[in-house]
């Protein structure tokens, strides 16, 4: 079955002749077609561009002439990444009916590496969410639990990775977006440094957090993705211009003599016991690979929390101010003046979430409150990041859970406090702005997956990776499917 | 029961601010649930921060140049094209001017 193959082993069928891009775009597109009215990971599927795409990639590949280890690949992204001419809704009302004329940067870079698109992926509207719940259009559903959440807000990327819908898709990550569905789904999921892949027809929601990355069904894959879409921008001052490695290459070596931190905090109170218990035998696995473990710790993890749903609200206030029913998507009628179409385009076209973190961060901004909730959050963002550079002078990578729980049921959560609590281990590495990986660790005893999170130094993306398929390489977590097959009835 | 950390009336001006029109029942749930994400917050006030520097970016920024020279934009039509109510090559909207 092609659609349960990795990028490599697809890759290598390509090569052999054994298999063509179009063959394996069908594959998918028939999985999809069959499986995905149940797990909802698409928002829009493009069936003739990729065809299209896949098409061009069978002449290439027969002639002998791959653009890289992605031609031909089927592959998704999240519905917040600019596709020209295929509507980019965001996951809100608000762009419902937008058609960018233009690619973000990481869509241009998967087109020419020959990759294939297949769709657009659900998500939490505007990136806001832990479940996609939040999505202006339906829920997506756990592949290994259908009444449970996938996590958000790529929960539509997670899905598709894990359910075998794509072969590898991106999702973005402001405070754990990519890390924690990839745990609840099973899947690997990776968030880059900040700056490391450029932020360019990325639609905005916190700009100093945002980070694009891979999902993957493994960490060599993930490490191929990241290779074609990382690198310096034109078009995003705040992409970075350091060497990008090869990633690929950069697995090989294992752990040994590596020196793995492991911060106390992130063992908190209220941590699932059945994941501390995954998360810790994870850690022995990375002992006996020869690994040091060392405890450290992060003592201002807990003020990460509070610290993110000032500055990111703020920033999102800021970022969202565009959508005004003039220039794109919603306008809502019977504005009798402009102000008054203003407030009612935003009222009927952001949902509740949505709102909730303008006027949160519209009032930390205000007049009179800028300095005691802003100017703190960004003060404490010092002490985080100071914490892991602190960490880092002892220690390689940093092992923890990536979730405190696992996939929780669809509507169980509905106070939003209760909810961002899930966030509240991978949001530090959002805030100092670190890469960090989330890799399968084990099964609850009811057959949820569980995620081990493994931190790294700013651009040290490769050691991150390197420790992690490691991991893999010793594992077999990542090999298991979620029972969605056969088809229904 | 301590003190509210946000009135109706702050809602209401915040709400003003950016531009969002709320009912009655919007604005009542919405003060309850900030004033609770606000007492949350509010751990934070119990950590000294005196003289520390704020970071505003993960990362070092750098002021990046390029050459002052035009380079081609997108076509208007193209620009255009996602709005909701275009007018020959300007965007329409309600009057800005009351009466």
């Amino acid at each position: 079955m092609l659609t349960r193959l990795t990028i490599e082993e697809l890759g290598a069928r390509f090569r052999r002749g054994e298999a063509t891009p179009s063959q394996a775009a069908a594959a998918y597109l028939e999985r999809i077609a069959a499986l995905d009215g149940r797990v909802k990971a698409y928002l829009t599927v493009t069936r003739d561009t990729a065809l299209g795409q896949a098409a061009a990639a069978d002449a290439r590949l027969a002639a002998g002439r791959p653009l890289s280890p992605l031609d031909g690949v089927p592959v998704a992204v999240k519905d917040l990444l600019c596709t020209r001419g295929i509507r980019t809704t965001c996951g809100s009302r608000i762009l419902e009916t937008f058609v960018p004329p233009y690619d973000a940067t990481v869509v241009a870079r998967l087109r020419a590496a020959g990759a294939v698109l297949l769709g657009k992926l659900n998500m939490d509207e505007f990136a806001m969410g832990s479940s996609t719940e939040h999505s202006a259009f339906f829920p997506t559903r756990n592949p290994w639990d259908l009444g449970r959440v996938p996590g958000g807000s790529s929960g539509g990327s997670a899905a598709a990775a894990a359910g075998d819908l794509a072969a590898a898709t991106l999702g973005s990550d402001t405070g754990g977006s990519i890390r924690q569905p990839a745990a609840f789904c099973g899947a690997v999921g990776l968030k880059p440094t900040y700056g490391r892949v450029s932020r360019y027809g990325l639609v905005a929601f916190a700009s100093s957090l945002d980070q694009i990355g891979p999902f993957a069904k493994t960490v060599a894959d993930a490490a191929l993705v990241l290779g074609v879409i990382a690198g310096a921008d034109r078009r995003d001052s705040t992409s970075v211009d350091v060497p990008v490695p090869d990633y690929r290459a950069a697995l090989a070596g294992g752990v040994e003599g590596l020196r793995v931190g492991i911060p106390a905090e992130y063992f908190i109170e209220g941590l699932d016991p059945e994941v501390e218990a995954a998360v810790q035998t994870a850690i022995a696995v990375l002992r006996g690979l020869g690994a040091k473990t060392e405890g450290v710790s992060l003592p201002h993890t807990r003020y990460g929390l509070p610290a993110y749903y000032l500055i990111a609200p703020a920033e999102a206030s800021s970022n969202l101010a565009r959508y005004d029913g003039v220039k794109y998507g919603l306008r809502a009628p019977g504005g009798r003046h402009l102000v008054e179409m203003y407030g009612r385009t935003r009222a009927a076209g952001f949902g509740a979430e949505v709102k909730r973190r303008i006027l949160l961060g519209a009032y930390a901004l205000s007049a009179g409150y800028y300095d005691a909730y802003y100017g703190k959050a960004q003060r404490v963002r010092t002490l985080i990041r100071r914490d892991f550079q602190q960490a880092f002078e002892r220690v390689d990578v940093l092992a923890a859970p990536t979730t405190p729980g696992v996939a929780f049921r669809l509507g169980e959560k509905t106070d939003p406090l209760q909810m961002y609590l899930n966030d509240i281990l991978t949001i530090p590495v959002n805030l100092a702005g670190l890469p960090g990986v989330s890799v399968p660790a084990g099964f609850t005893q009811a057959g949820l997956p569980i995620g081990l999170q493994l931190i790294g130094r700013p651009y040290d993306e490769a050691t991150v990776l390197r420790a992690a398929h490691a991991y893999q390489q010793a594992t077999e977590w990542h090999r298991r499917k979620p029972p969605l097959d056969p088809a229904p009835r | 029961m301590s003190e509210p950390k946000i009135s109706i009336e702050q809602v209401e001006h915040v709400a003003r601010l950016a531009r969002l029109e709320l009912s009655a029942a919007d604005k009542e749930r919405m003060r309850r649930e900030l004033d609770a994400i606000l007492s949350y917050i509010d751990t934070l006030q119990a950590l000294p921060t005196e003289g520390v520097e704020p970071t505003s970016h993960a990362v070092p920024l750098i002021n990046v140049m390029r050459e002052d020279e035009p380079e081609p934009s997108f076509p208007q039509a193209d620009m255009l094209a996602n709005a909701p109510e275009p007018s020959g090559e300007a965007f329409r909207v309600p009057r800005i001017i009351e009466e």
